[in-house]
């Protein structure tokens, strides 16, 4: 028996400051390689598009690419990709992101372009309409035109939630992108595209100084406007099972999902972070829980995986969010025996605790995750950038595998114990379409 | 306050990490770099893998890691992990790669479990039938998705009978693979001899060395080497529909000639690639994504393997403009072929293939995979710096010939699938079009 390996930690100098405007900024130097990240992280997602207008974070992220005041359509891909970067932007249930990473001597460059698209971008009849018929071509070959497309991301939350904003499509219905008009995104902007709803983060190779004053510089005149106020998305727990299934005619195979709701991320951090752990006890690698029972065992799934949050990211949602686990099933196979299963795991789980070294191996494991996820500065500005938007606190993101490492087991055994049918939603996709 | 583009500071020069290496008396290669940023390794293992039997060795890289005479898979699994650690094998028709990572303080265990598994995998009876289905399950997954199917029809028709022709098994080929077999094979193939291992995170390149010697000297056999004959370059012909009733989108897939890495046309040719689909700011993305919104994620791209190299053309679009998308695309190609780019695009793309090549080394991950990558082709680290001159030095009359030479869509191999009843009508009409048999 290996002895337990002690879990290393990254020590990211972090700088903060806030604009007058007030816009937040982040700055993470590190001069280990000559490359900049560069995030701007707004604090509105999916969750807070309007009722007839479902997809709309996600079609309005397309328009902040379509030209602004100083910058016609296209030029902000040209001017990224010519300095030899790269760039991408990306909707969540609670952010938006837009990022470009690039040698370090393109800084000042993105650091205009992000600013440029904050004072407003160019929204004009025909950039709507041909991003419309973008979006609608993301949707098929993501969604559409494929097996189990939007499983389980956007089938669950309808099953587990009531509300509008948790429970709908972050897609879009084509119905409603149709229907978006360019007074929507003007109106869109001006309530959430405000510079103090938003966050700045910088991180490689970068001087704090310089990169401080290039800042003031470029966003110092985006005009302040006041932030909104975070609508309230609570929703009560649920407390008796919810099950729903529907066919895709395109999937060979039975898949399940199942959710349950977990403490707020935000406000109960020390509560919420034993789930994170426990959806990698339950899947992580073949010595998994759920890998040894469902998989090497009974042999009733070919693949099961679990996780924090629809999209899969734990530390970059907000409440009311869910631990997931899913499976795909072999020809035939049962779901009532995959989620029986599941239970008697989570009961033995809870009962008779973590075996020797389980723990520490699964803790160890996680570190070296979040350790490579934060090698690359674009990892870095996004993550940092969000833990600021969330948290105040982007520092976070060097104590994250510390504080993974401290879950302790009876944190564990409590949070699989929470996990009870009664509070699960679950949906099973059933293939080729047969009812 | 006026807003005027910044200009570009100096650029950052490449400048490449140490690395260092050392041949073991067992033939294996061993490559190390030190990028010290995290405290973690990134290990990459190639080992030579040309025609090998498809089924068998793809359920063997499936089941590498399922036991040893003294291990099991689950305590394999957590013994690694022990470390922070986890090893996965993926298979491709020129080697199979063990790929991980972990925590550097536990490189050593890291590497012993590697070499327990390289020279003990028992291919447990049990373990490997509980493999065999899930691999049979994944190939008809796979089976089921529009991406999987169009890229099976375009190497089919590319390729024919080379062994590049059919890279994924059927279900029925891999029910039919017994342990035994891959004890064999892996008896047979899987040894130092030609095999490179790639070490990169924070510790000296020395002590890395140091460390596979110690864990992977005793990693021998014999085995046989085999090697791939020349990859035929794309045949035109008849643009090839291959039949998916009801899909709501056609993915369109063409292949044209390349060539390899170290070919003097190759700068030039990526250069003439990206101008032509290669990135976002390239004329066929602008046309028919930013233009004309038929498709969201279009993309061209040189392929390299190591018989041949090949760049290939992939969009998926919206079922109602298949056509009109496939004579955008025939366009663009065309133009680029017959006239030479502008000065100011040509150095967009070259500052942009620059860029990515400092993107792409400044994580452990991005360097061990470029390691292993060029290992393949018997480059070193020291190939990116030329990469980056020659790069530097084509002119606008090379990337013009490349281009010529290259994207002519004459010389393209077309395969669309799609729904044949809608959208065959329509290509007829802009080229020949053979339907799948």
């Amino acid at each position: 028996m290996a002895r337990k390996i002690r879990i290393p930690a990254t020590k990211y100098p972090v700088e903060r400051f806030t604009l007058g405007n007030g816009l937040r900024v982040v700055l993470a130097p590190d001069r280990s390689a000559p490359v900049v990240g560069v995030a701007a992280v707004y604090d509105v997602g999916i969750r807070s598009e309007p009722q007839g207008r479902t997809g709309f974070a996600h079609l309005f992220e397309h328009l902040m690419f379509q030209g602004s005041a100083n910058l016609e359509k296209l030029a902000h891909f040209r001017h990224v990709q010519g300095a030899g970067g790269t760039f991408n932007g990306s909707t969540h249930l609670d952010y938006t992101d837009y990022y470009e990473t690039l040698p370090s001597n393109a800084l000042e460059r993105a650091l205009f372009l992000e600013a440029d698209r904050m004072r407003g971008p160019r929204l004009t009849e025909e950039n709507l309409r041909n991003q419309v018929d973008v979006v609608k071509e993301e949707i098929r070959v993501n969604v559409l035109n494929r097996p189990y497309g939007g499983f389980p991301w956007l089938k669950l939350p309808p099953v587990m939630f009531d509300t509008f904003p948790n429970a709908h499509d972050g897609y879009g219905s084509f119905d409603d992108l149709e229907s978006a008009t360019v007074a929507d995104a003007a109106g869109f902007f001006e309530r959430y595209y405000a510079g103090g709803n938003a966050v700045l983060t910088v991180a490689g190779d970068l001087d704090v100084d310089d990169c401080r004053r290039l800042v003031e510089r470029h966003f110092g005149d985006v005009p302040k406007r006041p932030a909104p106020k975070r609508p309230d998305f609570a929703e009560p727990d649920l407390t008796a099972e919810r099950r729903a299934s529907y066919p895709d005619p395109l999937a060979p195979l039975p898949a399940v999902a199942a959710a349950w709701r977990v403490p707020d991320p935000v406000t109960d951090f020390a509560g919420y972070l034993p789930y994170v752990v426990l959806a990698e006890v339950l899947t992580d690698g073949d010595a998994a829980r759920l890998q040894q029972r469902l998989v090497l065992r009974d042999r009733t799934v070919t693949t099961v995986g679990g996780y924090l949050g629809f999209m899969g990211e734990p530390f970059e949602v907000r409440d009311p969010t869910a631990l997931l686990l899913q499976a795909h099933l072999p020809p035939g196979g049962d779901v009532e025996k995959v989620l029986r299963a599941v239970d008697e795991e989570l009961d033995r789980l809870a009962t008779g605790g973590t075996s020797r070294g389980e723990l520490a191996r699964v803790q160890a494991r996680m570190a070296t995750h979040l350790l490579r996820d934060t090698d690359a500065v674009l990892g870095r500005a996004l993550r940092m950038a969000v833990l600021e938007q969330q948290r105040g606190a982007p520092e976070l993101i060097n104590d994250l595998p510390r504080l993974i490492g401290e879950v302790t087991e009876e944190q564990i055994r409590a949070a699989a114990a929470a996990l009870r049918p009664d509070r699960r939603a679950a949906i099973e996709v059933v293939p080729g379409g047969r009812p | 306050m006026t807003h005027v583009l910044p200009a570009l500071g100096p650029a950052r020069k490449l400048k490449l990490p140490r690395q260092a290496e050392r041949t073991l008396p067992n033939g294996l290669t061993v490559v190390a770099v030190r990028r010290a940023a995290v405290p973690l390794v990134e290990v990459r293992l190639r080992v030579p893998f040309p025609r090998a039997h498809l089924a068998r060795a793809s359920l063997l890289s499936q089941s590498l890691f399922t036991g040893t005479a003294g291990m099991s898979t689950v305590e394999i699994a957590a013994e690694l992990q022990t470390v922070g650690g986890a090893l996965s094998a993926g298979l491709d028709p020129d080697r199979l790669l063990i790929s991980g990572n972990g925590l550097v303080s536990g490189l050593d265990r890291l590497l012993e479990l590697l070499a327990e598994v390289l020279t003990g995998a028992a291919y447990p009876g049990d373990e490997v039938a509980t493999e065999r289905e899930r691999l049979a399950d994944q190939i008809q997954l796979a089976g089921s998705q529009p991406q999987h199917l169009a890229r099976v029809a375009l190497l089919k028709r590319v390729y024919g009978n080379h062994p590049y022709g059919v890279q994924t098994p059927e279900a029925e080929q891999v029910r039919a693979v017994r342990p035994a077999q891959l004890r064999a094979l892996h008896g047979e193939r899987l040894h130092p001899g030609g095999s490179v291992l790639v070490l990169v995170g924070d510790l000296p390149p020395e002590k890395a060395l140091d460390a596979a010697e110690k864990a992977l000297g005793g990693w021998n056999g014999g085995g046989k080497q085999a090697v791939l004959p020349p990859a035929p370059e794309p045949r035109p012909g008849p643009l090839l529909l291959v039949d998916r009733p009801g899909a709501v989108q056609s993915s369109l897939r063409m292949a044209l000639p390349a060539v390899p890495r170290t070919h003097p046309d190759h700068a030039a040719l990526q250069l003439a690639n990206l101008i032509f689909g290669g990135y976002f700011s390239s004329r066929w993305v602008e046309n028919i994504r930013e233009d004309k919104g038929y498709t969201y994620g279009p993309n061209s791209l040189v392929e390299h393997a190591s018989a041949g190299s090949v760049l290939t053309v992939n969009a998926d679009v919206a079922t109602e403009v298949t056509a009109p998308a496939l004579l955008e695309t025939q366009y663009e190609l065309g133009r680029l072929a017959a006239l030479p780019p502008d000065e100011a695009e040509l150095e967009q793309a070259r500052q942009y293939a620059l860029g990515t090549l400092l993107l792409g080394a400044s994580t452990q991950a991005g360097l061990a995979g470029l390691l292993s990558t060029y290992a393949g082709f018997g480059l070193r680290l020291d190939f990116l710096a030329e990469h980056a001159a020659r790069l530097a030095a084509a002119t606008r009359a090379e990337v013009a010939a490349a281009a010529a030479r290259y994207l002519a869509p004459a010389r393209a191999v077309t395969v669309v699938l799609g729904d044949a009843e809608k959208v065959g009508g329509p290509l007829s009409a802009l080229t020949a079009v053979e339907p799948a048999a």
